[in-house]
């Protein structure tokens, strides 16, 4: 199949969808209340736009997202290779390790509420956790499977410091490995940010969960939208900057 | 000059062991050699011999659990250097074929330019400047070897430590390597450990084989091999001598000529 082909096919399947969400209120199947058509949106996102509370909500969403991401990456990703490097300190955390690790990170809203209130931080220390235990296990896997080979090499050219052979083989040997642990943490940190924000924080999930209570089904899926179409942008970013970084890759 | 009449590397009562599952395995026992500056010296052997122990004793990579090797310093006073050459070429595979070059001199105290510069030589020497900023996973085999020996020459070794280098080549490449080889050498007069499993490239490129076997290892012959290079591979004398080590190795007690 030719790419023009893909990308034709793609549209059409994107127009049909739309096309029958719209038949769907229209011909009266179910209640416009409750599922808006998709031309209800524009209007409902303009409303949005020109009172300044989408972008409100979108940069407060985004502000947690990259606290939280920065937080939860930099933990993980330092403890990660510390634990790949050092046998000891594997072994001073496996059963730290072995306790935290099941708990699922929605599990720490209780604490995030009593520790920093219904406030930023609060969404900033549940996104870091999700955060951290992907990059952690993934910065640990990729470190452990650097080869052994190059490592060898280093030494024979006299880096045989941790800090040399961090910086000289383990860390760029271990960065695609590390990546692909950051693209899983990217979405499961958008979910956290909705989740945390459902709870009252300020943000695009705060948001919808107002409109909810007002039945104002349509700004509920303009924001669906702006949650999906960020998501894709940074998904995107995302791809270039780890293309760049792995470059080198054949 | 002392340190010459001691020679520049000097393994002494050198042993080797490990264990796995519980079996202690004796690699060398008690191996006494002695390697002068400026001598190419290969050690021939089968697979598993202990060729490759003692390089990596050598270079520091593997503790020898009994004996000494002691390493000339320079005549300035400071310590001797080595660097390795590997079999498989090993190189970075994040890193442009320069800035492999250029990875054992970031030990040195060198600006970067100094660095690059130093590394655009290395490449000349081996004749790879055009590839320069390419990736390894761009290169051939033989061109990784070459970058792998440019790598070893730009930290300027007093020894130049040589595992089984071309082993993995095509023969055509493996040939074309070893006339380099013999060519770079002539041109930095380095000293030169080479080990391989490979008797008529020992013959070809040394100027004294050491036949390896047995285990733990022990010295089955040493054979200085006085032709000067270029050499003739078919050199009645090299053939004498790969005759001669295949004996050895094959275990047939020959009258001890001089070498050739």
């Amino acid at each position: 199949m030719t790419r023009l082909k893909r990308l034709g096919l793609a549209l059409l399947g994107l127009v049909v969808f739309l096309a029958l969400w719209e038949a769907m209120p229209r011909l009266g199947l179910v209640n416009p209340a409750l599922v808006p058509g998709p031309s209800s949106l524009p209007r409902a996102f303009w409303k949005e736009l020109i009172s300044g509370q989408w972008s409100e909500a979108v940069l407060g969403s985004l502000g947690h997202y990259a606290v939280g991401l920065v937080v939860g990456i930099g933990l993980g990703a330092i403890l990660g290779i510390l634990t790949g490097m050092y046998l000891t300190i594997e072994a001073l955390l496996a059963g730290v390790v072995r306790v935290l690790r099941p708990v699922p990170g929605l599990a720490w809203v209780p604490f995030a509420i009593i520790w920093f209130g219904v406030s930023p931080a609060a969404a900033v220390f549940i996104i870091a956790v999700g955060v951290f235990w992907i990059v952690f296990f993934a910065a640990f896997g990729a470190v452990r499977s650097v080869d052994r080979d190059l490592i060898e090499l280093a030494n024979a050219f006299g880096f045989r410091s941790g800090w040399a052979r961090l910086v000289k083989v383990i860390l760029p040997a271990a960065t695609p490995g590390i990546l692909v642990g950051v693209r899983t943490a990217l979405g499961q940190a958008w979910m956290s940010v909705v989740a945390a924000e459902i709870f009252g924080v300020a943000g695009l999930g705060q948001r919808m969960m107002q409109a909810s209570s007002l039945l104002a089904s349509d700004i509920v899926v303009v924001y669906m939208l702006t949650m999906a179409a960020l998501y894709g942008l940074v998904d995107i970013a995302f791809l270039g900057l780890s293309g760049w970084l792995t470059r080198w890759k054949a | 000059m002392a340190h010459q009449m001691e020679g520049l590397i000097r393994l002494d009562g050198l042993a080797l062991a490990f264990e796995r599952e519980g079996t202690r395995t004796e690699v060398l026992r008690d191996l006494d050699l002695t390697i002068e500056r400026g001598e190419f010296l290969a050690l021939v052997g089968p697979s598993g011999v202990g060729k490759s122990t003692i390089l990596r004793v050598i270079a520091g990579l593997a503790k020898p659990s009994a004996g000494g090797i002691r390493i000339a310093p320079r005549a300035d006073g400071t310590p001797s250097s080595v660097a390795m050459v590997f079999q498989d070429a090993r190189l970075l595979p994040w890193r442009r074929v320069i800035d492999n070059v250029a990875f054992g001199l970031e030990k040195l105290r060198l600006t970067q330019s100094a660095r690059r510069a130093r590394a655009r030589q290395m490449l000349d020497l081996v004749r790879l400047e055009a590839l320069a900023e390419r990736y390894p996973h761009e290169l051939s085999g033989g061109q990784r070897q070459r970058v792998s020996l440019a790598r070893a020459l730009a930290v300027d070794p007093d020894v130049l430590l040589m595992d089984e280098p071309f082993s993995a080549l095509d023969p055509v490449t493996r040939h074309t390597l070893q006339d380099e080889l013999v060519r770079i050498r002539a041109a930095t007069a380095k000293t030169v450990l080479f080990v391989t499993h490979d008797i008529d490239e020992a013959v070809y490129l040394a100027d004294r084989a050491i036949l390896l076997s047995g285990s733990p290892a022990r010295i089955a012959d040493d054979r200085r091999i006085a032709l000067p290079h270029p050499r003739l591979r078919d050199h009645h004398a090299l053939v004498a001598a790969t005759e001669h080590i295949h004996r050895r190795f094959a275990g047939e007690s020959y009258a001890d000529g001089d070498g050739v």
